[in-house]
């Protein structure tokens, strides 16, 4: 996969429009998955996730073909998440638990609608508490976390994202675990 | 083993950077000690909860449209300069030919005094160089940036550049010059003609 993606990058330097739809397709979700983790509304979300390929797109001739586009790619999206999380008031966090709330409407909205099975509604109240508990965590938790859990990332790459040193990685792993650990233990 | 030191190891292990030692030291203490064991199962809990949550979404529908509709549009000179980066070679040729073509250009155009080449008996009388009669040049005869007019004879090739055999009309000179040449005759006005001419010197000496 990594090679593909190689070939594609070397043709949007070229000036290949198109085969920068390849690389968005391929990681929309994944992008889209880290900023709304981290911001924790949709809109605002893929607000973010679309700045970060645009930014991709305009800084490729940047991007070093050598390392893997993944680790840029996501650096870019969690650079721009907690820089809008930055931008927000000092009272983020009683905001967090209101985007929270609004995605837990949206959960239960989708369930009305598609009138699921039983434990699959259980399963997205769970899922959207999960998110709400992780947005509760100090952005600086937040972002390892959310990180360690995608697409099996190594604590070096998530380093390498969020410009750290590996020491500081599992110091942060460990506890933001421990902070969750508290909110999720009764469930 | 104490509760402080089975802590740090349960987030190594949780890691996968515990050796199989400490992991076992840790089965251990968690045999014995129910507060750790607590709150190992907790952890361990947290973590599958969130490695579930970890491929639950998905952008949303049409994104990759939306994302490439709102692409800026490449601008024509950032085009050109990536375009030149990527063909280094290219660039350095299209330079050169540039300044070979400038520096020809203003060679033409500032050569403007006339020069004929060394020959016995010839007359130079302003921007006309003139083959006396009776006389007869040897060799091969060029003039440059002025008019040639041949009463007698030359015994070579002629060539003329930027400039005319003088014609006159009463009595066909000009067929009568042409004729007194023993060699080629050649004319040359045209910038590209100059240049190959020049270019062919070049290569000839």
């Amino acid at each position: 996969m990594e090679n593909i993606i190689k070939y594609h990058i070397k043709n949007v330097k070229k000036g290949d429009h198109a085969a920068f739809e390849e690389i968005v397709s391929f990681y929309q979700n994944k992008v889209y998955h880290i900023v709304y983790r981290m911001v924790g509304d949709s809109h605002e979300a893929q607000d973010i996730a679309q700045e970060a390929f645009i930014r991709a797109y305009t800084n490729i001739h940047s991007f070093d073909e050598n390392r893997k586009f993944s680790t840029w790619l996501y650096r870019i999206a969690t650079n721009l998440s907690i820089d809008r999380l930055r931008k927000k008031k000092p009272d983020f966090h009683l905001d967090a638990e209101v985007k929270g709330t609004e995605g837990l409407d949206m959960y239960s909205q989708l369930a009305a609608d598609q009138a699921l099975p039983e434990e699959e509604v259980e399963s997205m109240e769970l899922q959207s508490y999960i998110h709400k508990e992780i947005l509760s965590l100090p952005p600086k938790y937040r972002s390892v976390i959310v990180l360690r859990f995608l697409d099996d990332l190594s604590l070096a790459e998530i380093g390498e994202i969020l410009d750290l040193p590996l020491g500081t990685v599992k110091t942060r792993i460990h506890r933001g675990r421990e902070l969750l650990r508290k909110k999720l233990r009764h469930v | 083993m104490n509760c402080e030191e089975s802590l740090a190891l349960m987030h190594l292990y949780l890691d996968g950077d515990a050796s199989e030692e400490e992991a076992q030291q840790l089965r251990e203490h968690l045999k014995i000690c129910p507060d750790c064991n607590q709150h190992y199962r907790e952890l361990k809990q947290t973590e599958s909860l969130l490695s579930g949550a970890a491929y639950e979404l998905s952008a949303p529908a049409g994104f990759t449209a939306s994302v490439m509709a709102n692409l800026p549009k490449e601008k024509k000179r950032a085009g050109y300069m990536r375009w030149f980066r990527a063909h280094p070679v290219i660039t350095a040729a299209a330079v050169f030919f540039l300044f070979m073509f400038t520096s020809v250009l203003s060679a033409w155009n500032s050569d403007s005094s006339v020069s004929v080449s060394k020959q016995e008996g010839l007359i130079v009388e302003n921007d006309l160089v003139i083959v006396p009669e009776g006389v007869t040049v040897k060799g091969d005869l060029v003039v440059e940036n002025g008019d040639l007019d041949i009463r007698g004879q030359v015994d070579g090739d002629v060539t003329i550049i930027n400039g005319d055999l003088i014609e006159d009309p009463g009595t066909k000179v000009n067929m009568a010059s042409v004729d007194n040449i023993s060699g080629e005759y050649q004319e040359i006005n045209r910038i590209f003609g100059w240049a190959w001419y020049h270019l062919k010197e070049l290569v000839t000496f």
